[in-house]
């Protein structure tokens, strides 16, 4: 297969390495350092995609990360695609499978052309605000027309194979862009011993001086490149990174830069090796080179394929060997731009004019091109170009001295490729992100970073400084005052001598006129990959939407995946024009991450799947695996939630596991519980203004159950805290809110009574925390140990130091049950010995694993609230009717007490939690049922309050509900009214939620 | 004034589109009006909406330091959906989806509001709970809603990982067929459009400097460019700038704001129809018209008005987005922003009478400020109108953190606070 | 992201570390019955929530567990001062 557009020598490619690629499925031939753009061009291929709106044929316009067309499909299998990969900036490598993402039937003949050819005068931008309004039933189906076309490639419909990773980094000087700012920076901060990190989005350093022929004290400016590449990879405290985006600027000088480690060799990385990786860099100072984007001019049909960046076609000349035409004319703004046809004339293609929009140009490459006898035609512009899937022709027309009239006839000529450069645009996006806004300058005519907090400097092109002596002079001078700052000593580098080109004043031009007006005019693309227009543009600002956000937002201008690299400028002087205002009244434009999109699979890193959040087990984990438990999540807990014996439903394996508890002895993995050791001798005091009830006089030895609320009096958890030692307590959080409560615990102590000796530690995984539960509980407990069980010694609400199985154990006597119960601690890693022993020991009596399902039954049977399932954060004590929880007659004015005497907090009909006893006792109220006292109210019904706890109990014959009513507490009795989504209602009764042994008889046997 | 329609656009299209009239005018402001709008975003603007269309006030400017829709409006993510659990919050979110239903008719201007439903995903017994409790109040309320199984949300979500596999595995989830997203800048355009076009005088690129406040009752405001203006009544809707705002009329607000972070893939041909949203693993995802999927991400913990947020809470929220939906590893994240959100302590807006008389405050939307649009501006418009509040607005009056009647709503925000 | 001193650790740590808890200085009143529900509500919710300098609690929650005060604009992020609790800024909001 020929490369016809591939030179015989030349270029940074290696023509003994042959690369097969497909596109669209078709097979090519490039080399090895070729992108996959210039591979493209190589073999002649001049339509790579359709447009989005208009469906018109498109080709390849740049060379880098600012390329709006050539956004690709890639992936030869289902998990490997990859979608929206820039051509330009894709390296090829053997076996890429390409296609294009749009274009029906296909991109050569495509059937939607037609479409955008006729509809595209009904299609200015906000069309779609002005029509499908009618009727409003039908935009749904209007939208699905309008869906159809959206979108560039597609996600891929299978899992992704490969890994990601994130590292952190840290460095004094991170060094944006490897070109020659970037590299005499780096140079320079390398001499001084400075840690740096530079980082590149191309295969190789060099920036600019890769694409050009240069000279660099004499010689190809990329042998300097070598030369301080070599010497930077000696440093070790010098990380080199190409393949590298720096995509982000964030705050306090953090960045993150995105590292394609293996997209050039395959779509899917090799065995081991992670695809991508996210550095995370915290640097002390950073510099930005990011040089700078060429701007093509907007003028009639420059979309048609053949219309290119000027810079871009040298750079696929120089660095690529690859000349993307036969016949060029160029048309420049300024002097830079003369060098394609340069470029062109030395490749041995035809030149077949240059259309300088300036009418007296003369600077050093003018000249050039002059000597050489190219043909310069000055004072004009191609104001059309001929043509639909390449580049036929154009039209010349000489202009107003202020570009803004075409003032004399129009003369043809052929051609198949047409360069533009409308000036340069500096890269000034990383400056953006952190909110610095980027200021105009006239000299340059561009914007130029802004004044920033961060410390960043900056060098070279994003400075508008484009010549290679005065960017490696910058770069010097940054690198020193970085080096400076750190405090370290300047370092010594000679900078290479460049040649210095003279070059005349640039024209401020962005859009060529035309013949007719511009809403007249064949199309003129200011953003491809959107298809705005010059003349949608105009019409934004005519109707108004005058800001450039407006512009911006109305025409869809900048909102692609180039994020307006090429387009923004051009539209906002469009704009401006319009407007008759400057660019810098017509507003800046400010740049978001990311520099260039990244996949999400690398910003999540290893992050997903099992690691997306840690899973915390008990020290008894790995039995209730083995014993077929099923789990809840609870935090970031795994919790047995019930365990099923084989051919059990869940309500069977609740029914026997709760019936087995009360009958005997069940046991629950409670380890989960916050545990939070608190000292000093302040302790109780503390315990007294943290809970609502009352703690001075609870002895050494007891334990008791408190309520915690905010300062809004809102109880926000609960549990059991004991005293182990005068000074001494530990306390019991539920399983969810640990963290919270001992923050909460060291804010008030720390701002707020600072005085107070008091030390809070968390010690929730250190202990292993089994309860057993049930009448037999006593009998199986004292096979273990020595200790005195007898009630009148180890009485309810006693806790004891003692030994279990051979190991010591605090066991406390607490229940949640209502039953006989022993809450064993025993230090963490003898958890599963301690729990093995009690089944050994259990067996005959039936000992029974129940999870946390059967411990929610069990509970409710006995009208234990669950903070976090019984209250919202919108309940005070008073509330749960558990005022006997609150003591008011504490001297300290404990945390709550205020707040739950707010006027909303002591008005009448407050909504109160109060046991629900069905009409029908084996109907289960589904918790979350809304109550209302008029079942057959119209909607919107009034309702009373909602169910937050409800089960069958197998022990009672009957379901067991909770749920707040309106007034509840002043109702018992009354009937209230479940009407559910089937349209059936549940009646029950108001009544007290302890449902079982009111008096609480079993839990003191 | 021109009307909008496809007929229209053809007739247009003859004139290559030179003669489409201004959206609405850039006037220059009178010296007094009767109420003075400050804000024009979305909620200003549709109080300016409401007050000249529905109410009769039409001697109204809305004066706005930047341009049109510029703060959260531009900014938000667009869900639209009103399945809140408190009756306060049901029926005004309520109120605002009954107008969004008519609402492009209502402006002649396509706001784009697309009914695909909304999905809030459980992931654990308690989300399972909380969603049962939430739609059993909707529907109660009148609020269209249904809770579906793991097997039910794989079936609208074809692509979402509903297996046991995942670390929190989806047990089910809250359905609201009527919720879906708008375009959020059309919404603020056809206001501004629909505003002018009743005579309300838009003005553009002027702050308001100071509140002009004369014996505890409130004047007019002096602005960078105009001067003085006078007002008799005075709506402050500075989402983003409430506390500035107050501190100027000399109260504080039970507010802090807060970045909140939102992002965009680069557009991918369509492949999810509804919004999908998880508390618990904190993401939430649609894609919209152009194929973009866009996602919110979760609030930022410290106040910041600097428009971003931190990089964690965006790598967090992609690592959720790539937990639900495994096969987008490969998609690319294009562009990332941040908003400024007023946070109130409840998750509940702030509609409210102020300490200075004539002077009235609407804000404190939190994360949700964007789907209350036109409820929003409905209610303030009624309540500047008549000078005193919508019967909707009552319960959301600034005072009721005083008297503790909060309207705890952190559950329904559908963001991690 | 934000690179915050501890100034109980000694060391600059990343945000990811620590829990920002609001507006510092919001002293608890030494007499809560004596509030109103006026000032009770106003100590519970109402905030400076200034655009500039603002002095707010942060906590080292993933570290020292130690909570701290932090002098930061909220327009540019900038930490101007950290200091601990009890003690006094230099840089003060107006």
């Amino acid at each position: 297969m020929t490369q016809k557009n591939r030179l015989q020598s030349g270029g940074r490619i290696d023509r003994s390495k042959s690369l097969t690629f497909t596109y669209n499925g078709k097979s090519y031939q490039g080399f090895q350092g070729d992108t996959l753009a210039s591979a493209m061009l190589a073999n002649g291929i001049d339509v790579i995609g359709r447009s989005f709106k208009y469906s018109r044929p498109r080709g390849i316009v740049a060379a880098g990360a600012e390329e709006p067309n050539a956004v690709m499909q890639l992936g030869a299998t289902e998990a490997t695609q990859v979608p929206n990969v820039r051509a330009t900036q894709q390296e090829l490598f053997n076996g890429l499978v390409s296609a294009s993402t749009n274009g029906w039937p296909n991109v050569d003949t495509d059937l939607m052309g037609v479409v955008g050819k006729i509809g595209g005068k009904m299609m200015p931008p906000g069309f779609y605000y002005k029509t499908f309004m009618f009727p409003q039933s039908l935009w749904h189906t209007y939208e699905g027309v309008i869906r159809k076309a959206a979108g560039l490639g597609r996600s891929p419909l299978e899992n992704d194979p490969d890994e990601y990773d994130t590292i952190n980094q840290h460095c004094d000087v991170m060094i944006v862009g490897a070109g020659p700012a970037g590299l005499a920076a780096a140079q320079t901060a390398a001499r001084a011993g400075a840690r740096v990190i530079i980082a590149d989005e191309q295969a190789e350093f060099g920036g600019s001086l890769l694409s050009s022929k240069e000279l660099l004290d004499g010689k190809p400016a990329t042998e300097w490149v070598n030369t301080v590449v070599e010497e930077l990879a000696g440093y070790k405290d010098v990380m080199m990174l190409p393949r590298s985006t720096v995509n982000g600027y964030h705050d306090h000088n953090f960045l993150t830069i995105h590292q394609r480690c293996t997209d050039h060799i395959a779509d899917k990385a090799p065995a081991g090796q992670v695809r991508q990786r996210m550095h995370r860099v915290r640097a002390k100072w950073v510099v930005l080179a990011t040089g700078a984007h060429e701007r093509p001019l907007v003028f009639s049909n420059n979309d048609v394929p053949g219309c290119m960046v000027a810079g871009a076609v040298s750079t696929y000349i120089n660095r690529y060997g690859v000349v993307p035409g036969n016949d060029l004319v160029l048309m420049t703004t300024n002097d830079y731009g003369y060098q394609t046809a340069l470029d062109w004339d030395d490749a041995g293609r035809k030149v077949v004019a240059i259309v300088d929009t300036r009418a007296n140009p003369g600077g050093a490459r003018v000249e050039a091109a002059r000597k050489r006898g190219l043909n310069v035609i000055t004072g004009s512009a191609v104001i059309e170009v001929q043509g639909s899937k390449r580049v036929s022709g154009v039209s010349v027309a000489p202009i107003s001295a202020d570009g803004k009239q075409v003032t004399g006839s129009v003369t043809k000529l052929s051609a198949d490729t047409v360069a533009s450069s409308g000036g340069w645009s500096p890269v000034i996006h990383l400056s953006c992100h952190t909110g610095s806004r980027p200021v105009w300058n006239d000299e340059i005519v561009g914007f130029l970073p802004g004044p920033t907090v961060q410390k960043q400097l900056t060098a070279g092109g994003i400075n508008g400084k484009y010549d290679t002596a005065a960017a490696l002079a910058e770069g010097l001078e940054a690198g020193q005052k970085a080096v400076s700052e750190i405090g370290l000593a300047a370092s010594e580098v000679a900078l290479p001598a460049a040649e210095s080109v003279e070059e005349g004043a640039p024209m401020s031009l962005f859009h060529i006129p035309h013949l007719k007006s511009t809403s007249a005019a064949p199309k003129q693309f200011v953003d491809y990959q959107n298809d705005v227009t010059a003349a949608g543009i105009e019409l934004a600002c005519r109707e108004g939407y005058e800001s450039i956000e407006h512009v911006k937002r109305y025409t869809a201008m900048g909102f692609g995946t180039d994020q307006g690299k090429l387009g923004n400028i051009n539209g906002m002087a469009i704009a401006a024009n319009v407007l008759n205002q400057t660019i810098p009244d017509t507003g800046t434009t400010i740049f978001r991450p990311n520099y260039t999109p990244i996949t999400f699979g690398a910003i999540a890193g290893r992050n997903c799947g099992e690691l997306f959040d840690p899973e915390r087990y008990t020290a008894m984990h790995k039995w209730h695996v083995e014993h077929g438990a099923k789990f809840e999540d609870v935090g970031q807990w795994k919790r047995p939630w019930y365990f099923p014996k084989a051919g059990e439903s869940m309500q069977d394996a609740l029914n026997r596991e709760c019936k087995a508890t009360r009958e005997s002895v069940g046991i629950l993995d409670a380890s989960t519980l916050g545990k939070i050791d608190i000292q000093g001798k302040d302790a109780r005091e503390f315990l007294g203004r943290v809970y609502t009830n009352a703690w001075a006089k609870l002895a050494v030895g007891k334990c008791r159950y408190g309520l915690m609320c905010g300062e809004d009096g809102m109880v926000f958890d609960d549990g059991v805290t004991s005293c182990l030692g005068e000074n001494h307590f530990l306390m019991t959080t539920t399983s969810g809110g640990a963290a919270r409560v001992l923050e909460w615990l060291e804010l008030y102590h720390q701002t707020e009574w600072p005085e107070m000796e008091v030390y809070f530690n968390t010690v929730t995984d250190h202990w292993a925390t089994m309860t057993i539960s049930g009448p037999n509980s006593r009998k199986l407990l004292a096979e273990l140990t020595d200790c005195d069980l007898a009630n009148e010694n180890f009485g309810f609400m006693d806790w004891k130091q003692t030994t279990v199985a051979g190991v010591p154990a605090r066991v406390f006597r607490i229940s949640f049950t209502g039953e006989l119960s022993y809450e064993i601690n025993v230090q963490a890693n003898y958890g599963l010995h301690v729990w093995e022993k009690l089944f050994e020991h259990g067996e005959k009596y039936n000992l029974t694993p129940y999870g946390t399902e059967s411990m929610h039954v069990l509970r409710a049977e006995k009208g234990f609230i669950i903070a976090g399932q019984d209250t919202d954060g919108s309940v005070h004590p008073y509330d749960l009717g558990m005022g006997w929880a609150v003591s008011q007659n504490k001297p300290f004015s404990f945390i709550g007490k205020r707040g739950m005497a707010r006027e909303d907090c002591v008005r009448e009909n407050r909504k109160q939690l109060v046991g629900l006893k069905t009409t029908d006792p084996k109907a289960v109220i589904p918790e979350g049922a809304q109550g209302v006292f008029d079942p057959k109210a119209p909607i919107p019904m009034p309702m009373v309050g909602h169910v937050t706890s409800s089960y069958w109990s197998e022990n009672l014959g009957h379901s067991v509900a909770m749920g707040f009513v309106k007034g509840g507490l002043d109702r018992m009795g009354e009937k209230v009214y479940y009407p559910l989504a089937d349209g059936t209602v549940i009646e029950a009764e108001i009544c007290s939620p302890i449902f079982l042994d009111p008096k609480g008889e079993r839990q003191n046997v | 004034m021109q009307h909008y329609s496809g007929f229209g656009l053809f007739k247009h299209s003859l004139s290559h589109h030179e003669n489409w009239q201004r959206a609405w005018r850039n006037p220059t402001p009178k010296k007094k009006y009767d109420v003075i709008i400050v804000g024009g975003g979305g909620h200003g603007l549709a109080t300016a909406y409401y007050l000249a269309k529905q109410f009769g006030v039409t001697n109204v400017a809305v004066i706005e330091k930047g341009y049109l829709g510029g703060g959260n409006t531009a900014r938000n993510t667009t869900i639209v959906r009103s399945n809140y659990l408190w009756d306060e919050a049901a029926h005004l979110y309520e109120h605002a989806m009954k107008l969004w239903e008519g609402l492009s008719q209502d402006l002649n201007y396509n706001v784009m509001f697309s009914q695909r439903g909304v999905l809030n995903l459980g992931h654990t017994l308690q989300d399972m709970r909380d969603i049962e409790r939430r739609v059993n109040a909707n529907r109660l309320n009148g609020i269209d809603g249904e809770v579906l199984d793991a097997k039910q949300v794989q079936e609208l979500v074809p692509h979402m990982d509903c297996s046991e596999n995942a670390r929190y595995p989806i047990m089910g989830s809250s359905w609201q067929p009527r919720a879906g997203v708008a375009r959020h800048d059309a919404v603020a355009w056809g206001f501004a459009r629909g505003a002018d076009m009743h005579g309300v005088d838009l003005i553009q690129q002027t702050e308001v400097t100071d509140l002009i406040i004369e014996d505890g009752t409130i004047t007019g405001v002096k602005t960078n460019r105009y001067g003085e203006i006078k007002a008799d009544r005075v709506g402050c809707v500075v989402a983003g700038n409430s506390g500035v705002m107050a501190k100027k009329a000399g109260f504080e607000l039970p507010l802090e704001s807060h970045p909140l972070q939102a992002l965009v893939s680069e557009p991918i041909k369509p492949i999810l129809d509804t919004v999908v949203m998880s508390n618990h693993v904190h993401g939430y995802v649609s894609q919209s018209d152009k194929g973009d999927l866009v996602i919110g991400a979760g609030i930022d913990g410290y106040n910041g008005y600097g428009q971003r947020g931190s990089y964690p809470t965006i790598e967090h929220t992609v690592q959720a987005i790539v937990e639900m939906f495994p096969i987008f590893s490969r998609v690319r994240m294009n562009r990332q922003w941040g908003g400024i959100v007023d946070t109130c302590p409840d998750a509940c807006p702030i509609i409210s009478e102020t300490p200075v008389k004539n002077l009235f405050f609407n804000c404190g939307w939190g994360t949700g400020g964007f789907k209350a649009t036109p409820g929003s501006g409905n209610v303030f418009a009624a309540s500047l109108a008549k000078g005193e509040m919508h019967e909707l607005a009552k319960p959301f009056s600034m005072f009721r953190f005083h008297n503790g009647a909060l309207i705890d709503e952190h559950g329904a925000a559908g963001v991690a606070h | 992201m934000l690179h915050i001193y501890c100034p109980h650790c000694g060391e600059y740590r990343e945000e990811e570390e620590f829990h920002a808890a609001g507006q510092a200085h919001l002293a608890r009143p030494l007499d809560p019955e004596a509030c109103s529900d006026k000032e009770w509500g106003e100590f519970l919710f109402f905030r400076k929530n200034p655009r500039g300098l603002h002095h707010e609690l942060w906590v080292h929650s993933a570290g020292c567990r130690k909570f701290f005060n932090v002098t930061r604009d909220t327009q540019t992020y900038e930490i101007k001062e950290v200091y601990k609790i009890g003690e006094k800024p230099s840089v003060v909001a107006e």
